[in-house]
């Protein structure tokens, strides 16, 4: 009976040898943003400011004084240099205005803003720093593949296939999660806490330094679209990566449960065929990239100026996104949710759920259960869905009236605020950030704007319920610890109420964990689907038609 | 303003409370010597697994209690003055009531075995028994070998506890197929062998004999009766069944048995007293249910009908049919009605299981009438209210397997057997029943 000790010795050590190759994958991809040389030589200034067009008189030598040179400028020095001469440039022309101001010369002033070269300093230095990078990894593209992604991807499968003897049997094992510093918040999970936030920060707002992930994957990205890798096809890439290796666990870990098997094959579909393949190979033909899954508002830039525009501009098939969009948002959303519950969406089909679903499934446990979580997601969720539809009318009214803001608001800037706050901050740093420590939902539970439309249908018209069964309930608290969403389910099942919240997303993780299969995910007829109960199955019925007459008093 | 107080913070009492609170505005108090606030005993074995923390195992938020003003003593009753309405503390002090709920659940069994209170001997049933286990038992460098005595529920539970955290488990069992007190041989043999799939040493029609320690009072080892083996180790689980947590009452003037004795209402022979839960003992069984019932939802219900007769609403104790469920490591059961370990003479088995030999039924009806009277489900997930309603319909057993797709509660996806289940039914009997489809319409009826 007894399995040989070595079998286990043995997979551990090939746990192990992954976890060592993962990490020094994963040293090797954070040391090559520090490598490289980046400079340009002044045919490359000239064209570069050509090709962008810029009109500013002194760009070009500040750029040619920043970056023409033989010196050895790794990024960072490289990106200071850009900035400081874009900074330059633009406060010679911001100098300019002030004295024509003062002078009340309005024609001289008014020219000047033409000059002004406009964009995020970090993100256009990322444009001259693409063009300007040399050394080993952009030579050696497909060597640093292997030794970045290749080999973290091979470490992090050999850390997760010898699961498949290591957990034993099939079923449920959460054995260790409480005692292991990365799933209960140790100091491994706040590293991990760290780099997700800092790997964010660099992101969205310092793209630049992220410039030579960008290179290794230029010749992937050459295949795909026929264009070089920008950060987001990084992100992209790495994404859909993550969410293949971390899926890989997923599968063995609920290996039993066919619910769980086939979602999680949903979502990495979604996100690979929607979210990363259709978009590059729909911009590999001129058309504009579109992720067809991603609905208004959680795809918030929908009705932005830049992409109605590109919508108007390409035909067809940019009809076709203008409609389907709007159709998927007001019918398909809404409906689905009647039939399936929100589920359809959040955990079968959405990006930021399938992150959540596979990259964030070691730190389900850790979000909040209390009531005050509770009324602060409320109050935050539908918030966010009112400013994004406010910010969807200011630009939407400003693009029809051709003004620049409504109601005094103007609409580049509550553009740049919801994308900076919401969709950078919000959905991103602090939505996959905090995953070790807050949980895998922060986002879709306290910030998601689509989350919010579909809890509202969810919770008021709609045929999912989570069905607690009779009596069975044994307030032992798996489903409620193991809710991403923070849904206390076990308030409802110990008293024989059916699970109705708006934020269930129907991972249907709490049905897996109940050792007394009490709760069943099911889309059932509207009537009884919300069933308060004081008494529960087992009880007397008597007892029970009396107190509910009582309740009803 | 009437003060309730009631001794324990289990489940029925917590229930008493809550509905007391609920249907009054009474003064309520709850006494726990164990724990400052209620936790879920049953998942006491999550926590030391790792799945849970202990806060995780308590239903309530700490400001719970102060909001529904129920106030919360921590003490240990010794003793019941019920002439003077009076309860007698430990620590030396008194508490007064107008109306007294004793819900002191069970304490585990002992049954005098030589070296039983050595130090690494311990049941699993209090929060302290986690705590113990945690310091004996924190891992297999520490804890070479458990043994553990008694093979019901809290004895396999606790074998898969330790298992997880890699502890070599021997496990005695007096009977000679596991529970097979209560479970059927062929549901009885199932879990036998998930036992000894996870790598336990099962050891079945054993007693225990004595546990010996060492010259500092820790256990050491532990001898079978039978065979006069000797196993080496450092944690004793003792797990031969509980019993009513009643000691402190024995010089009071309340009427004890094995349990505190009560009538159809949940009262004492001593007026305004109550008890409830695992150490209340019906004078007459109800039913086929025993006179002692250490159940979950039976300390619930005993909860909810105690609180509408101290309310006012007095209320009989009516527990409906009967149903329970537990989980055997990885093999999940629930029982609705009754399906005994030997059929009874007017009874008829039908016994299906898997061919993976991981999930089965078993129904029982009567032979004469066909009625449907219970079955125990392993591995397959069933309705409650399906069950309930077809005991209270006093259905027929082909009746059950016509509707049997109405009765699945698996997740969504998963194979289901119902088509095979009836199959073998139909050869068996030579019958001719159809499954019918799934119906909301039927279930929701």
């Amino acid at each position: 009976m007894h399995k040989p000790i070595s079998t286990t010795d043995t997979m551990k050590a090939i746990q192990n040898i992954g976890l060592v190759f993962f990490l020094i994958g994963l040293a090797i991809f954070t040391g090559s943003l520090f490598t490289g040389s980046f400079s340009l030589t002044e045919q490359e200034v000239a064209s570069f400011i050509e090709s962008k067009g810029y009109k500013s008189d002194i760009i070009k030598e500040k750029l040619t004084e920043a970056v023409v040179t033989d010196e050895h400028l790794n990024i960072f020095q490289f990106s200071s240099r850009v900035r400081a001469a874009y900074q330059a440039s633009n406060d010679h022309y911001d100098a300019l205005i002030a004295k024509y101001d003062a002078e009340k010369n309005w024609d001289k002033k008014g020219e000047q803003f033409q000059y002004k070269i406009y964009g995020k300093s970090h993100t256009l230095s990322y444009e001259v720093a693409k063009k300007a990078g040399s050394g080993f990894v952009k030579e050696n593209a497909g060597l640093l593949w292997w030794l970045t992604f290749g080999l973290a991807i091979v470490g992090a499968l050999l850390f997760i296939l010898p699961n498949i003897v290591l957990l034993g049997k099939e079923g449920i094992k959460n054995n260790g999660i409480y005692h292991e510093s990365s799933t209960n918040r140790g100091w491994i999970a706040w590293l991990v806490l760290v780099y997700l936030v800092t790997f964010y920060l660099v992101l969205y707002f310092m793209p630049d330094y992220a410039v030579n992930w960008t290179y290794i994957l230029d010749p992937i990205s050459k295949t795909l679209n026929g264009g070089e890798a920008s950060q987001w096809f990084v992100y992209g890439f790495l994404y859909c990566v993550i969410m293949i290796v971390m899926a890989a666990r997923m599968y063995i870990k609920y290996r039993h449960n066919k619910y769980q098997v086939i979602r999680t094959t949903s979502v990495l579909f979604f996100q690979i065929v929607f979210a990363f393949l259709i978009p590059e190979i729909m911009a590999s033909l001129n058309m504009p990239g579109y992720d067809f899954k991603n609905a208004f508002p959680l795809d918030y830039d929908f009705f932005f100026e830049w992409n109605l525009d590109s919508l108007r501009d390409s035909g067809a098939i940019g009809l076709f996104i203008l409609v389907w969009g709007i159709v998927l948002t007001l019918i398909i959303v809404p409906v689905m949710v009647y039939f399936f519950g929100k589920r359809w969406y959040c955990s079968w089909v959405c990006g930021c759920g399938g992150l959540a679903e596979t990259l964030g499934d070691p730190y389900r446990q850790h979000s909040s259960k209390k009531l005050v979580s509770w009324k602060l997601e409320r109050w935050l969720i539908h918030s966010v869905l009112v400013f994004s539809l406010f910010m969807t009318i200011v630009t939407l009214y400003c693009y029809f009236t051709g003004t620049e803001s409504f109601l005094g608001i103007k609409s580049q800037w509550i553009k740049d605020t919801y994308s900076f706050l919401i969709g950078a901050w919000f959905a991103g740093v602090i939505g996959t950030g905090f995953y070790p420590i807050f949980g895998n939902r922060v986002w879709c539970r306290f910030g998601c704007p689509l989350a919010a439309y579909l809890g509202l249908v969810q919770r008021f018209k709609s045929r999912f319920r989570i069905t607690t069964n009779g009596g069975q309930c044994i307030s032992c608290g798996n489903c409620s610890t193991y809710c991403e969403q923070g849904i206390d389910v076990r308030a409802y099942a110990q008293k024989g109420e059916n699970i109705i919240r708006s934020s269930c997303v129907g991972c249907g993780i709490c049905s897996a964990v109940c050792p007394r299969g009490v709760l069943k995910l099911e889309n059932g007829p509207e009537a009884g689907r919300i069933n308060p109960t004081e008494i529960l199955l087992g009880n007397d019925v008597d007892l029970m038609a009396l107190v509910n007459q009582n309740d009803a008093k | 303003m009437e003060h309730i107080v009631i001794i324990g913070n289990g489940i029925s009492g917590v229930t008493a409370a809550r509905h007391i609170r609920k249907n009054s505005d009474k003064k309520i108090t709850i006494v726990s010597a164990e724990t400052d606030y209620f936790f879920s005993r049953t998942a006491l074995m999550y926590v030391y697994m790792g799945h849970m923390k202990f806060e995780h195992t308590q239903p309530y938020e700490n400001w719970f209690w102060k909001k529904n003003r129920i106030e919360l003593k921590k003490g240990y009753v010794t003793s019941i003055d019920s002439n003077n309405k009076s309860l007698n503390f430990a620590e030396g002090d008194t508490l007064s009531y107008d109306k007294l709920i004793i819900a002191t659940g069970s304490k585990p069994n002992k049954f005098g075995w030589p070296g039983q209170d050595l130090d690494g001997v311990m049941g699993m049933y209090h929060k302290q028994d986690l705590d113990n286990l945690e310091k004996y038992a924190p891992n297999k460098n520490v804890c070479k070998r458990a043994v553990i005595v008694g093979g019901g529920l809290i004895g396999i539970e606790l074998a898969e506890m330790l298992h997880s955290r890699h502890i070599p488990v021997t496990f005695l069992v007096r009977e000679n197929s596991f529970w097979n007190g209560v479970l059927p041989e062929g549901e009885s043999a199932m879990i036998n062998r998930e036992i000894l799939r996870s790598n336990i040493d099962l050891r079945l029609g054993v007693n225990l004999k004595e546990i010996k320690g060492d010259a500092n009072g820790k256990a050491t080892s532990i001898v079978i009766a039978e065979t006069g083996e000797e196993i080496q180790c450092d944690v004793v689980g003792l797990t031969a069944g509980v019993s009513p947590n009643v000691d402190f009452l024995k010089d009071s003037d309340i009427e004890i048995g094995r349990g505190v004795k009560v009538n159809r209402f949940l009262e004492t022979n001593v007026k305004e007293v109550y008890a409830i839960g695992d150490c209340a003992e019906q004078h007459e069984a109800i039913g086929s249910r025993r006179p002692i019932e250490a159940v979950w939802y039976t300390g619930r219900m005993m909860g909810e009908t105690v609180a509408q007769t101290i309310c006012g609403n007095k209320i009989e104790y009516k527990p409906g049919h009967w149903f329970n469920s537990a989980k055997f490591i990885d093999i999940e059961y629930q029982t609705y009605g009754w399906v005994w370990a030997q059929a009874k003479e007017n009874e008829s088995r039908f016994y299906w299981e898997h061919k993976d030999g991981t999930k089965c039924i078993h129904i029982n009806y009567d032979k004469n009438t066909r009625t449907f009277i219970g079955i125990n489900t392993f591995g397959i997930r069933m309705r409650h209210q399906f069950f309930d309603k077809i005991l209270t319909e006093k259905r027929s057993v082909e009746h059950v397997l016509e509707h049997l797709a109405d009765a699945n509660f698996d997740p969504e996806f998963y194979k289901l057997y119902e088509q095979e289940i009836v199959a073998k039914f139909n050869q068996e009997n030579g019958t001719n029943i159809q499954l019918k489809k799934k119906s909301w319409k039927r279930i929701f009826a």
